[in-house]
């Protein structure tokens, strides 16, 4: 037994059988040959896109995995004890007491039929490690160590009655509990607008420094790990790419597909100048209420050019997709009018000519439920083209074609389904689709946010050019401060409903600042070592001043 | 609603309570006489107007064939069949959850396959069916429970339970299927829920990932279907009570229909459905409460 290290990961191997009717079964790998060592007080990050095998290492640790899936080689030992030899009943013995998990979404993993309280004791009464009111008196501690309300009364509240990143909060006291030596957190902040990530951030790393335990850091986001870690591993379809202390990785990295990463950030498009001709689009004073009374959207006024791009960024509760919502006609707006080409929208979507469909476009998150898996990527394109323009048969095909070519796919993509493409892919259909009726302006509602960052830059890029090509306008909503910088002529930033700042790129990113876009900006995870002490104390700092 | 249904359902039946009081040798003239006594001449908007106001006034009316005021026929009758049905219910529902963790527990097993394979092929068969099978083998050869349920008031309630034994079997084995293989799937729905894995991950065991992380969250639409099984007993009970010759309001309705006694008919097609409503408004509001979004709100 090795004196020095907690956790032993040596060869590991996971596979999963694949049983397709009709065939053989098959095994697939998931993850290969993966070793790494832990200390008790240290954090290891392990990073890479979706499917790269990080949650499944992760669960890996306390001996689970997801159904299908087995851990079929190599050895995982704590404290020198292969937990993969285990029985059922020893296996049940070390999870949640010595290693515990933090879910990516808090929100989804409480019980809801349960308090909150309840949950978090339940491991250390269920194992008899403490008494309840030790377990009480030891989570009343927690809650108040990571900055919970009310520490007193929070475990009395049952998890719908607190916010998500409170919820998340609760999770990490939830596996603290019962002292646990290892915590596997799997993107504990990845569900959490930029604002609460960096609070949630800042209390996981003070949580894990206070009690010493050794952390397993899950994410795709680079810049948040080289926040928390003390060594990074990259990894790729289940295989390592890079290993080593997170300066060697965020500063010196060797293989090309970690510094596409930590260069993926970089992307900027030069900013075009406002044009002397009228705006595509006119957004004048609009508000607007899914029940008529409360004002999802006040007083919104902005104004969008041909061919460029508008971001309009904000955290979730904004009224960004709702803004979205009233310029395509879905909600009708209480007061205001949009003006479209010139012309004046009316409300309601049914009184809209034809035309004016056509002409405004919208590409959605989901590209999966965007798309009728039942029809061909060759229907799902042609159909506006035969809609709009009444064009059918070799015609239609022709330019069906011409659009696949358009967004880097190409002709042998027209008879598949969208369950055969790549997240990215079906994407990539979408942005064909709305292309497909020659629209002047494009609503781009979070497209790149369930991507991975690789792929959503692809994406970015893609419109970019198409952008150029066809003169098209983007009114392009996201969360993620990034893209905007990415690919914006012009932002506007919204706050709970409300327009917080509107101009062009350059003035709004440069300071003076309002309070809410100075905390917004601050907030986004920069590719640098100590980024998340500097901004914390920069905080402390100004509100000792005022 | 309700009431229209049933009065038009009931005026749809064939045949003619006056002929089949006088029987077949009356006279055309004694049986219209009659007729007009019981005022079955006039227009059936009349009579069923006539019948609403009476029962909202509490007066179910009276029996056409015997002359006795039907809620004094119907009081009895009403209790015993509550009584069975109670007993069945209290048989039942525990045992089909307990059954539905069971099988839960032990998914894709033998123990699982061996619960759906018995419940479902109980299911399959008619009540009437299971109900002599259970008379020939209980009652008749091995002789440990009497075969016909008629109970008195005189006896002791040890006697009354054992009276009603067979046919509270009978109904618990048709309705226990269709609560436990929807527990089953309640259950099991509620499974794959990323709370769940964080239970499996906290280290407890699967009784108590099943009984206290689970079934909580399940618990809503068991309701819903228990109660639906549940108002089955109350109203369903008509043929098992036929068959056991159990005094109960099942074998009052079907008298009554051979008679052609309408009103006798009518009462006890309405409190059916009141009782149908009256428990499907009871699982709404059970599972208002088992929701603790609803019970604690923000």
């Amino acid at each position: 037994m090795s004196d020095t290290h907690f956790l032993e990961v040596n060869g590991l191997e996971i596979s999963a059988r694949i049983n397709m009717p009709g065939e053989p079964s098959r095994k697939i790998i998931l993850v290969d040959n993966i070793s790494f060592n832990l200390k008790r007080g240290e954090v290891l990050g392990l990073i890479g896109e979706s499917g790269a095998g990080k949650s499944t290492i992760g669960l890996a640790a306390m001996s689970y995995g997801r159904s299908g899936c087995e851990i079929s080689g190599g050895s995982i030992k704590i404290e020198g004890d292969d937990i993969l030899k285990m029985n059922a009943k020893q296996v049940n013995e070390i999870r949640g007491t010595r290693v515990a998990y933090v879910a990516q979404s808090a929100a989804a993993s409480f019980n809801p039929a349960h308090r909150i309280g309840d949950q978090v004791i339940e491991v250390a009464l269920e194992h008899k490690l403490m008494s309840k009111s030790e377990a009480l008196e030891y989570a009343d501690i927690l809650y108040e160590k990571l900055g919970l309300p009310d520490p007193k009364n929070f475990g009395k509240r049952y998890p719908h009655q607190v916010s998500g990143g409170q919820l998340q909060r609760a999770m990490t006291v939830m596996a603290l509990c019962a002292k646990p030596d290892l915590i596997v957190f799997d993107e504990p902040t990845t569900a959490l607008d930029v604002t609460t990530q960096i609070e949630v951030l800042a209390t996981i790393k003070t949580a894990i420094e206070d009690t010493g335990v050794a952390a397993l850091y899950i994410t795709h986001d680079l810049a948040v790990v080289a926040q928390v870690s003390d060594q990074i591993m990259v990894l790729r379809n289940g295989k390592m790419v890079e290993y080593g202390t997170t300066d060697e990785i965020i500063n010196h990295a060797q293989q090309k597909y970690t510094q596409d990463l930590v260069s993926i950030r970089a992307m900027e498009k030069p900013e075009q100048a406002l044009p002397d001709s009228p705006a595509i689009l006119q957004v004048n004073h609009i508000s607007a209420a899914y029940d008529g009374v409360n004002k999802i959207l006040k007083d919104v006024t902005l104004e969008l050019h041909a061919g460029q791009t508008l971001s309009i960024v904000g955290e979730s509760g904004s009224g960004k997709s709702t803004l979205a919502r009233v310029i395509t006609g879905l909600l009708p707006q209480m007061e205001g009018e949009i003006v479209f080409n010139g012309e004046s929208l009316s409300k309601a979507l049914k009184d809209r000519v034809p035309e004016q469909l056509r002409d405004l476009q919208m590409i959605y998150q989901m590209a999966d439920v965007a798309m009728n898996p039942r029809h061909t990527i060759g229907q799902i394109i042609g159909r506006p083209i035969e809609f709009y323009f009444g064009i059918k048969g070799a015609e239609n095909r022709r330019r069906t074609i011409e659009l696949l070519d358009q967004i880097e796919l190409g002709e042998k993509y027209i008879d598949r389904y969208p369950a055969e493409l790549s997240g990215g892919q079906k994407q990539r259909v979408c942005i064909a689709r709305a292309l497909a009726a020659k629209p002047s302006l494009i609503i781009c509602d979070e497209v790149t946010s369930a991507l991975d960052p690789l792929v959503a830059d692809g994406i970015l890029q893609l419109l970019m050019e198409l952008q150029k090509k066809h003169n098209i306008a983007y009114l392009f909503i996201t969360h993620d401060l990034a893209t905007v910088k990415a690919i914006s002529d012009s932002i506007a930033v919204m706050y709970q409903g409300s327009l917080v700042r509107f101009g062009q790129k350059s003035a709004v990113l440069s300071p003076p600042f309002d309070d809410y876009t100075d905390m917004l900006l601050s907030s986004v995870p920069q590719m640098e070592l100590g980024w998340l002490e500097k901004v914390l104390s920069t905080r402390k700092m100004q509100s000792a001043d005022n | 609603m309700i009431s229209v249904i049933i009065f038009a359902g009931t005026e749809l039946l064939p045949g003619d309570v006056a002929q089949s009081i006088l029987g077949q040798s009356a006279t055309p003239e004694a049986v219209q006489n009659l007729r007009l006594e019981m005022g079955l001449d006039k227009p059936a908007i009349t009579r069923y107007f006539s019948w609403l106001v009476n029962i909202f006034q509490g007066d179910l009316g009276t029996s056409l064939s015997s002359g006795r005021a039907i809620s004094d026929m119907i009081g009895d009758r009403f209790s015993n069949t509550l009584f069975l049905a109670a007993s069945a219910a209290i048989v039942a529902v525990p045992l089909a959850i307990f059954l539905g963790l069971i099988a839960v527990l032990h998914r894709d097993g033998i123990i699982d396959k061996f619960i759906s394979i018995t419940t479902l092929s109980m299911i399959s068969l008619p009540e009437f069916f299971i109900g002599y099978l259970l008379i020939l083998f209980i009652a008749v050869d091995l002789n440990w429970l009497p075969s016909s349920s008629i109970i008195y008031d005189s006896m002791s309630f040890g006697e009354q339970l054992k009276a009603i034994a067979l046919p509270c079997i009978t109904l618990t084995l048709v309705v226990l299927a269709h609560m436990m293989r929807m527990t089953r799937a309640a259950i099991l729905n509620v499974m794959s829920s990323p709370y769940i894995e964080t239970a499996q991950l906290k280290g407890l065991s699967s009784f108590k990932i099943i009984f206290h992380h689970a079934f909580p969250n399940a618990i809503s639409p068991i309701i819903t279907v228990v109660v639906l099984n549940l108002a089955y007993l109350v109203v369903g009970v008509v043929v098992v009570e036929i068959i056991f010759v159990y005094p109960g309001m099942g074998q009052l309705l079907v008298d009554h229909v051979t008679n052609r006694d309408i009103p006798v008919v009518q009462a006890v097609g309405l409190i059916f459905a009141a009782i149908y409503i009256l428990l499907n408004v009871f699982a709404d509001v059970m599972a208002i409460i088992a929701n603790p979004r609803l019970r604690h709100p923000k």
